[in-house]
């Protein structure tokens, strides 16, 4: 194999591993408020939408700086998941898995509707100053977005293992992910816990709006991306945060590797002699093949807690 | 409907489980087969019996993905890609090999019930959200498949032109034979649903639903049972593929994208879970809420805004902000659905007027 193939190698795999940590990015909110309030958000996606959707229809139509669009949004995000928690989630403590993932199923067709009407349904460009020059490093030629993205997905989990290990808060809300019950009767204020849970949940939806927002552009597609936080979560395991980046990575390289190596050979005579298919699009399912093959060694995920249930 | 209750009382566990609970209830099913199989096509336009027709091929899936959801209680999210095995299925046979449809309609149920069993595979390891995520996985990847095989997929399009269906010689091309052909499969449909809810094998999967472990316990082969829920539920949804395919006489994927699974699953959960009758309500609702928001918006919008390309637009929005909104009240506010509803104004009238 000559060199070029290998460095070609190298580079898809490295673009892809920090794509797939800008969707860890995403997957920690969902796997935030799943850890200490037990609900399951399928409306992540549509979150990280409308957060990108607000800062770039504020910066577009209106003139509004975008670090000023960022902190509108940041705003908005906390109250409106706030009030969700408060209004629809709340009350749904303790109902069917179905019913939660319903009620979020609901909330994601809301949102769908609700923000490209009032802010028109057009795809915005999310310009965060970020240059289009490709980084080479050696032979290998890196995305800035992916980069920049990548770095502040690192970053912020260094921040957030911090927060989760030595601050009070922190080892407060890893107790209520552990047992609502138990930390009730340590004294922790649960409910105040959720409300937290839910605000950074929020945190996190507008940096991956802006992000992703910044590499694909802003309208109701971005929030597909949503849709790729499910292989994330469940094959890092649902409660486990390492577990998210993990996934997140696997994701990443699956889909690169699928889109440069697979669909073209799908083409090739040779493949379609014994599999009759057509065009490529393997990165679409990919994600997905893999989980369902983990899941059927690993019921809860790589990194996910194991429960034993009892009757 | 208004009848009274009082002076009949269940004295045996045949009578309690017993498909009509009340000699009334014999009229009532007898009124309204009247209703639906005479009065219906003679009376109604044809513009409104392609509604009737697309809330009956609603109720079909509905009421399978009930037997999975709310009797069993393990959850789909990839139903729409049994409905297009079902559909491509019925397509390839109809038009390969010349095949009525009293073959290809129950081939293509029996098909989405083999992959059905095949997608449920995991939820003998699984439960919970990981369950629902594998579901959605199949969603992609069974997707995926059809239309990237144009052996199966006929081509670049992915959709395949069918034959209207005979029965006895009579081609159903209007929209008035066509209706009473889908009746015809609702009631079968709602038949079976029913004596299953009812039977030993409803019993075992209303247990696997309650607690799994305990039902293990009790003797119920779970794993057997849970995938007998599943090829139950995908043969539904299969038989409604091939009913949707020969309505609309194409075969095509882009029917069954992943918003229609979500479609079903709110028409069991407005519905209420677990009841026959909720699961018609719901698919009712559902399948008539765009169409009276677009009637809605369409009389009163040009009074309210002029331009009709906004319009439009809104419409399109204003129906996921209802559809979206309606499924989150629902849960929250009346968590057992349409059919709780129902049995709230029965229950009101059922000792009216002495109502104390």
């Amino acid at each position: 194999m000559d060199m070029c193939a290998v460095w070609y190698f190298v580079e898809t795999t490295i673009n892809g591993a920090l794509i797939g940590l800008m969707y860890a990015l995403i997957a920690l909110g969902f796997v935030l408020i799943y850890k200490s309030t037990d609900a399951i958000n399928f409306a992540q996606g549509q979150f990280v939408m409308i957060s990108g959707v607000m800062v770039a229809a504020l910066a577009a139509d209106y003139g509004v700086p975008v670090v000023f669009g960022v902190i509108i949004a940041l705003v908005f995000m906390i109250g409106f998941n706030v009030m969700l928690e408060r209004i629809v989630l709340r009350p749904m403590i303790g109902r069917p898995v179905v019913a939660i993932i319903m009620a979020t199923i609901g909330l994601a067709a809301f949102l769908e509707g609700l923000f490209p009407m009032i802010f028109g349904a057009t795809t915005r460009a999310l310009d965060l100053g970020i240059p289009n020059d490709p980084i080479i490093v050696g032979q290998v030629y890196l995305t800035p977005i992916n980069v920049v993205g990548g770095a502040v997905a690192l970053a912020f989990f260094g921040v957030f293992s911090i927060f989760f290990m030595k601050s009070r808060k922190g080892v407060a809300l890893r107790a209520v992910a552990d047992s609502h019950q138990v930390s009730m009767a340590m004294g922790i204020n649960v409910e105040r816990y959720f409300v937290l849970a839910w605000s950074m949940a929020g945190v996190v939806a507008v940096l991956g709006g802006l992000l992703w927002g910044s590499a694909i552009g802003v309208d109701n597609t971005l929030a597909v991306v949503g849709l790729k936080v499910f292989p994330v979560v469940i094959l890092g395991g649902l409660e486990s945060i390492v577990g998210a980046i993990v996934g997140g990575v696997i994701v990443g390289v699956i889909e690169a590797w699928g889109g440069t190596y697979i669909d073209p050979a799908m083409t090739q005579p040779w493949f379609r002699e014994f599999f009759p298919f057509e065009g490529g699009g393997t990165k679409d399912f990919l994600p997905y093949l893999l989980m369902i093959v983990v899941l059927f060694f690993k019921p809860y995920g790589l990194f996910g807690k194991v429960i034993i249930e009892r009757v | 409907m208004f009848h009274r209750e009082s002076g009949y009382y269940k004295t045996s566990y045949a009578s309690d489980s017993a498909l009509y609970p009340l000699p009334i209830a014999r009229f009532a099913v007898a009124g309204f087969a009247i209703l639906f199989f005479v009065v219906a096509p003679l009376a109604v336009s044809s513009y409104y019996l392609t509604i009737l027709n697309l809330v009956g091929i609603a109720i079909v899936g509905a009421l399978g993905l009930n037997i999975l959801v709310g009797l069993t209680g393990q959850i789909s999210i990839g139903h729409a890609a049994f409905m297009s095995v079902g559909a491509y299925t019925a397509a390839n046979l109809a038009t390969r090999f010349d095949l009525p449809f009293w073959i290809t309609l129950p081939a293509g149920g029996l098909m989405a019930a083999a992959i059905g069993i095949v997608v449920g595979f995991p939820s003998v390891r699984i439960k919970g959200l990981y369950l629902a995520i594998s579901t959605l996985a199949a969603q992609f990847i069974i997707d995926w498949f059809i239309v990237h095989t144009p052996a199966i997929s006929g081509g670049f399009q992915a959709s395949i032109q069918v034959p209207r269906p005979t029965v006895f010689g009579i081609v159903l091309d209007t929209q008035r034979e066509l209706y009473l052909f889908i009746l015809v499969i609702v009631v079968i449909a709602i038949v079976v649903a029913l004596n299953i809810a009812r039977s030993r094998v409803g019993r075992a999967f209303i247990a696997i639903r309650d607690q799994d472990i305990a039902a293990e316990i009790l003797g119920i082969d779970v794993r057997r049972y849970k995938l007998m829920a599943f090829a139950i539920s995908s043969f539904y949804a299969g038989v409604t593929g091939v009913l949707y395919t020969y309505y609309s006489g194409v075969a095509n994927n882009e029917f069954f994208p992943l918003v229609v699974s979500i479609d079903y699953l709110a028409m069991v959960i407005i519905g209420g879970m677990g009841s026959v009758l909720g699961a018609i309500f719901g698919a009712t609702f559902v399948t008539l809420l765009p169409i009276a928001i677009d009637l809605v918006m369409s009389s009163l919008g040009p009074y309210l805004i002029d331009d009709m390309g906004t319009l439009s637009g809104i419409k399109s929005h204003m129906r996921l902000i209802l559809f979206g909104g309606l499924i989150m009240f629902f849960l929250v506010v009346e968590p057992d659905g349409l059919n709780r509803l129902w049995l709230n104004i029965r229950s009101y009238f059922r000792v009216w007027p002495f109502s104390y």
